[in-house]
């Protein structure tokens, strides 16, 4: 009698013991994939900051160009078609679980990169506008913005990536599953959308 | 044949691969001028030197200089930020650094400024250091003159803006939590359940304590967990029976042999500034702000 009592015990007690290692590593793990995922809104955070910074640079640049190079209607109605098609986004922190929003947001901003560097082309032939100090300060923001965009948009996609490739290894997977920690979207290199593109003198 | 060809090709793109991966190495930080190209004499180096440490003693912010010989087909921009990152120029917290870039044979000058510094340093400003004051002087081969001058305006630049230097205060944005302060709630009604339950019960409590920790840290991989759950088991064991041991003994009070923080101690991870007399960077954050130029 006492020994089945005992052997009893002893079982209950080995699985209270598993039930504990599982719970903690469990925690453990579920703290580290908040943590990633933290970081990655966070960096996404830095991406929408820079973004608008340029888009809140568009209007002004529009109208020093427009003193200057009126008829090139064409080249500074597309910017400024661009500049409203990405205002009208609607942004909110979903749009990580959102692939096709994400897509949507993505080519905005590859549209509004394509006709600013357009513009800054056609800007080439008029030295008056070239040697305006106005223009000129303006256009040394928008090298700086589009370069803090590259920046910040390489620092997103290695956050995004950490958190992915985590999510879906092992141990962390179970947790991820069972808590619904979703893949998060991130940036595909689209052609003028990373460095300045490559400008066709041609077109 | 056409599986040689394959082959070649095949060679060249991990050649062309491995190339870029080991883009232009971010070379160590020696102090705030760093001429790689051998540009500058001693004395000039000096002199820069003073302005900046000058400029740092006052305001706390860190300005540095780095000239290399070529930036061997890397983009000016990715390489600047790369450098600046990595030597964190500037405060933590404060984000207040900035590096003047000049790559000699392809006669390129970028400033890369901090977060920090942005609002002050902008890029209309850096612009303008660059085209008024450093590259007239370029074109003319006085490379000392040019960098002088553009210190200078980069100190103007900053100044008048930030207070004198807190650098000794601690920041404020000091990370805290993380996983390792839970073990600290975790350890003592561990080292009570650990004295009852003797060898074995021990050698299972180190075991889910060692898992725990090693998923913490090292995150899930499995190696990383068995061989935590393996160490913590073997500790706890030796620990079970130490205190069970102790506790038997009983002449000792219990409180008196536990080794309290035991597996706290080690917890390593943050860097101290390390302002052994040299330079260093003190934690500042860049994001791509600055301008470029070339001569």
């Amino acid at each position: 009698m006492k020994k089945g009592w005992v052997a009893g015990l002893g079982c209950l007690g080995i699985l209270v013991v598993a039930a504990l290692i599982i719970g903690l590593a469990g925690l453990g793990i579920y703290n580290s994939l908040v943590a990633l995922q933290e970081n990655v809104k966070q960096q996404w955070g830095q991406v929408e900051n820079v973004y608008q910074r340029r888009a809140d640079l568009v209007p002004n640049l529009v109208a020093t160009v427009k003193g200057y190079a009126a008829h090139e209607r064409e080249v500074l109605e597309a910017v400024t078609a661009s500049r409203a098609q990405v205002g009208s986004l609607k942004v909110t922190p979903d749009i990580l679980n959102r692939p096709a929003e994400f897509e949507k947001f993505q080519q905005a901003q590859a549209a509004l990169s394509g006709a600013l560097s357009r513009l800054l082309l056609v800007v080439e032939r008029y030295p008056d506008l070239k040697a305006n100090q106005n223009f000129l300060e303006l256009q040394s923001q928008l090298e700086g913005t589009e370069n803090r965009i590259a920046v910040e948009r390489k620092r997103f996609n290695e956050a995004a990536q950490a958190y992915n490739t985590r999510i879906r290894q092992f141990p962390a997977v179970v947790v991820a599953r069972l808590f619904g920690f979703t893949e998060t979207a991130y940036f595909q290199s689209t052609p003028g959308s990373e460095r300045p593109p490559v400008v066709d003198f041609n077109k | 044949m056409p599986g040689k060809c394959f082959r070649v090709c095949c060679l060249l793109a991990v050649a062309a691969l491995a190339a870029h991966a080991a883009a232009l190495e971010v070379p160590r930080l020696r102090g705030r001028i760093n001429d790689l190209a051998g540009l500058l004499t001693a004395e000039q180096i000096a002199a820069l030197d003073s302005k900046l440490a000058d400029l740092e003693k006052s305001d706390s912010t860190q300005v540095a200089v780095l000239i290399i010989p070529s930036l061997e087909g890397e983009a000016l921009e990715d390489y600047s930020e790369r450098v600046a990152s990595s030597w964190r120029l500037g405060v933590r917290g404060r984000d207040n650094g900035a590096l003047l870039l000049i790559a000699m044979k392809e006669r390129k000058v970028r400033i890369e400024v901090g977060y920090g510094l942005e609002p002050t340093l902008t890029d209309a400003l850096c612009r303008r250091i660059i085209e008024n004051e450093i590259i007239p002087s370029f074109r003319q081969g006085r490379f000392y003159e040019g960098i002088d001058r553009g210190i200078s305006a980069v100190i103007q630049g900053v100044r008048g803006v930030y207070r004198p230097s807190d650098r000794g205060r601690t920041p404020e944005n000091e990370s805290g939590g993380g996983p390792l302060d839970w073990l600290l709630f975790l350890l003592v009604p561990l080292l009570l359940m650990l004295s009852a339950a003797g060898r074995w019960g021990g050698a299972l409590f180190g075991a889910a304590g060692g898992l725990y920790l090693a998923s913490s840290l090292f995150g899930g991989s499995l190696a990383a967990l068995a061989a935590g759950a393996l160490v913590g088991g073997i500790l706890g064991f030796v620990l079970g029976a130490i205190l069970r041991a102790g506790a038997r003994s009983s002449t000792i009070g219990r409180r008196g042999t536990w080794p309290g923080t035991f597996y706290y101690g080690g917890r390593s991870g943050s860097f101290g500034g390390g302002f052994g007399g040299g330079f260093s960077g003190g934690g500042g954050r860049f994001g791509g702000g600055g301008a470029s130029g070339g001569w």
